[in-house]
């Protein structure tokens, strides 16, 4: 398939591989900040046949999974209203509040719709006009300019029973409070291509030149990652800390500047709370002053949240990359895609689901673990 | 009874004698009481279009002869959204879904049973259109739909149309077909591509904007079973991998026996568009369904004589090997991916999310 199997090419695979063992000489931590990427290392078993010298750690880039609780709760008591059409994307349906996820909400006569674009949600807005629709505006950079073009569209075309229910969340200070954690490992990071395509790099020269780790633009197919490590370990190992490009073919150093300009209007930055890691300054976007009208949380009176979380998950941890989801004892026990105790376990792009899907919680005989 | 022959009979412009739901267009709850509107619709459209001496009788049961041979009987509700989807229909898949249950045991399908839930204001037009379809499934698959029973729900309490279709057929004496027989050593073979009735199903129901149109593959497999049992092959365990998917059915062969199941990923056939689908929205084709294809295990010295087999009908022009039972991992499916390396692949958990980005 075109832009797919070129990428998945196993003779350049295994000469990535070789050339990755030719010039690694010592132990160096990577952290891979989305996870989408997560997923794809583990579903292709990337880190099987990386150099042992070489250890990825997941971060937080799972949207679904920083999401936090009392965000959820609120859409949880928002989608459950009788006047509501709530409209997310697939994969925070399962997601577990304090109490209930949106499925159950669904099961319990909540209108809870999948769409794919937040422009759909506009679409049923127009459709409904006796019910209020909202749309659940969540993600990273990379989700952002289609939510800010909903909104934008919403306020053109008048509508008032359109809103959002906003918790966007940005990588740069993510990456920020990685570094400045006091248990911090990591030397050097894969940047989440996705994100770049819309923002470009250059905000990540700062953190380059204030930390000196290397961080490198990097896709997501199996050759987009291992390109991304190797430029990575040339990095390391010659001792210099750039933000460099390894995804050339999706992301400029500027990136989408329309975009950039929608989510300038629509959006502003706000600090945010991150389930599971706690807050970290400056590092979402709330509605801006000129769109307030659109933002859910103001339209809904949804009451006191008191919030809930298990107390043997540690999603958290995955998240920060201190642990590896199958060092957490509930993994795989009381833990499981059917029954999760935290996001993690949940999002296509949630480390610990990406663990259990793909079987890293048994050793198997004849075959690595 | 032809293809031909049950198109014309199974039109309300068809319909023979006067017909006062002529002025009638849509189901009311009469036509679930048992009274004259329900007369009219079996006179009508059923019988014209299903067309058996069966059928024809009227009893309250269908008294049927068997051949020699064991019985085999499935039952499934068909309650798929939209009723129309590219490549088929409700009628279809519910004719070719239960034939294919049968088929998967060994057996010859020869009579397949209608139960049509139908809701308050459907089109009898569209109902005419699944009726005809199912007369065309039923033809091409050879077996006779021969007993059938319609019920009407409140509007709102249904979803136009569910359909429950329940088959009987019987299987030589010879033939032992089951997950358990698998050995160490078997070769897995597909009958076509994966995933193409899922993504059908997605893509016109989550109203995304494909540039190409992905059909779905429902057929009745059971022409495509008989060759291969004619050819001799010794099928050890066969199954239609639907609803879960490849995944599932490859870990039932694997459960069954406690043998493990090694997949390559690169010899799957996937159609490129359904592979792009499934990129896009995060799907994985190994738990998409499918409605047209098997999955069956051989003695490995037998596998290219299978794989030719099928390549030689139409419904299996894509038939390949894709993997092999196992002493390892037993109970385990593991699939070699594109760069090499090992994966396990599992049963999975409730459905497949999109997912945000």
């Amino acid at each position: 398939m075109k832009y797919l199997d070129e990428f998945r090419d196993p003779e350049l695979a295994k000469r990535l591989f070789d050339e990755i063992d030719r010039i690694t000489t010592q132990h160096w931590v990577l952290m891979e900040v989305c996870g989408g990427q997560t997923h794809s290392i583990i579903r292709n078993g990337i880190d099987k046949l990386l150099n042992e010298n070489i250890e990825l750690v997941h971060g937080p880039g799972c949207p679904v999974c920083v999401t936090p609780l009392d965000t959820i709760d609120k859409a949880l008591a928002i989608a459950a209203r009788d006047d509501v059409i709530f409209c997310s994307f697939g994969d925070m349906l399962r997601v577990p509040g304090s109490t209930q996820d949106l499925f159950q909400v669904k099961g319990e006569s909540g209108d809870v719709r999948v769409v794919y674009s937040p422009l759909d949600a506009v679409n049923i807005a127009k459709e409904n006009p006796d019910s209020q629709v909202v749309f659940f505006g969540i993600g990273f950079e990379t989700t952002a300019p289609a939510n800010a073009m909903s909104v934008y569209q919403a306020k053109q075309l008048g509508l008032t029973n359109f809103s959002m229910l906003v918790s966007h969340v940005l990588v740069p200070p993510a990456i920020r409070a990685v570094l400045n954690s006091p248990l911090n490992r990591v030397q050097a990071f894969l940047a989440a291509g996705h994100v770049c395509s819309v923002m470009g790099f250059s905000e990540y020269v700062p953190i380059v030149e204030e930390y000196g780790v290397p961080i490198v633009v990097t896709g997501f197919e199996p050759l987009d990652l291992l390109e991304g490590i190797r430029k990575t370990i040339i990095q390391l190992e010659t001792g210099t800390a750039e933000a460099e490009n390894a995804y050339p073919r999706a992301v400029s150093f500027d990136g989408n500047e329309a975009a950039q300009q929608l989510i300038e209007d629509v959006f502003e930055t706000t600090d945010r709370n991150w389930r599971g890691i706690g807050m970290i300054p400056e590092s979402g976007w709330e509605l801006s002053a000129r769109y307030a009208d659109f933002d859910a949380a103001r339209r809904f009176e949804v009451g006191d949240i008191d919030t809930q979380e298990p107390d043997v998950c540690r999603s958290g941890e995955v998240l920060q990359g201190l642990i590896k989801p199958n060092e957490c004892e509930a993994f795989g026990n009381e833990c499981t895609p059917r029954k999760p105790l935290g996001a993690t376990m949940v999002s296509a792009e949630g480390a610990c689901a990406a663990y259990y899907t793909y079987g890293r919680f048994i050793e198997i005989e004849g075959v690595s673990a | 009874m032809t293809s031909d022959s049950a198109g014309d009979g199974a039109t309300i412009d068809g319909w023979s004698c006067p017909a006062p739901l002529r002025d009638q267009p849509n189901i009311v709850m009469g036509h679930g009481g048992g009274g004259k509107l329900s007369a009219e619709l079996i006179e009508h459209l059923f019988l014209p279009a299903f067309n058996n001496e069966h059928l024809d009788s009227l009893g309250d049961a269908a008294v049927v002869d068997l051949p020699p041979g064991r019985i085999a009987m499935s039952t499934d509700s068909f309650v798929v959204r939209p009723r129309i989807f590219p490549g088929g229909d409700i009628g279809e898949l519910a004719v070719n879904g239960t034939v294919n249950d049968v088929a998967m045991t060994g057996a010859i399908p020869l009579y397949v049973s209608v139960a049509m839930i139908l809701e308050e204001g459907m089109p009898i037009d569209e109902l005419a259109a699944l009726t005809r379809s199912m007369a065309k499934a039923a033809d091409q698959a050879g077996v006779q739909l021969v007993t059938g029973d319609t019920k009407v729900v409140d509007r709102g309490h249904g979803d136009g149309v569910y359909i429950n279709t329940t088959g009987l057929g019987v299987i030589r004496d010879s033939i032992d077909i089951h997950p358990a027989n698998v050995r160490p050593g078997d070769a897995i073979l597909v009958s076509g591509t994966i995933g193409d009735h899922g993504m059908a199903i997605m893509s016109v129901r989550e109203g995304l904007e494909f540039e190409t149109t992905i059909e779905s593959d429902t057929a009745a497999l059971n022409h495509l079973v008989a060759a291969l049992l004619e050819a001799g092959i010794e099928i050890r365990a066969m199954r239609d991998p639907t609803r879960g998917g490849l995944a599932a059915t490859l870990n039932e062969f694997a459960a069954a026996t406690q043998a493990g199941v090694v997949v390559e990923e690169l010899r799957l056939p996937v159609k490129r568009e359904v592979a792009s689908a499934c990129e896009m929205l995060g799907m994985d084709p190994f738990y998409v369904a499918n409605e047209g294809k098997m999955v069956v295990v051989v003695p490995a010295d037998q596998a290219e004589r299978a794989v030719e087999t099928m390549r030689a009908d139409e419904l299996g022009t894509d038939a390949t090997q894709i993997g092999e039972i196992v002493a390892n991992h037993p109970g385990v499916v593991v699939a070699k991916t594109a760069i090499g390396a090992t994966r396990v692949v599992d049963t999975q958990v409730g459905e497949q999310l999109p997912r945000i980005c």
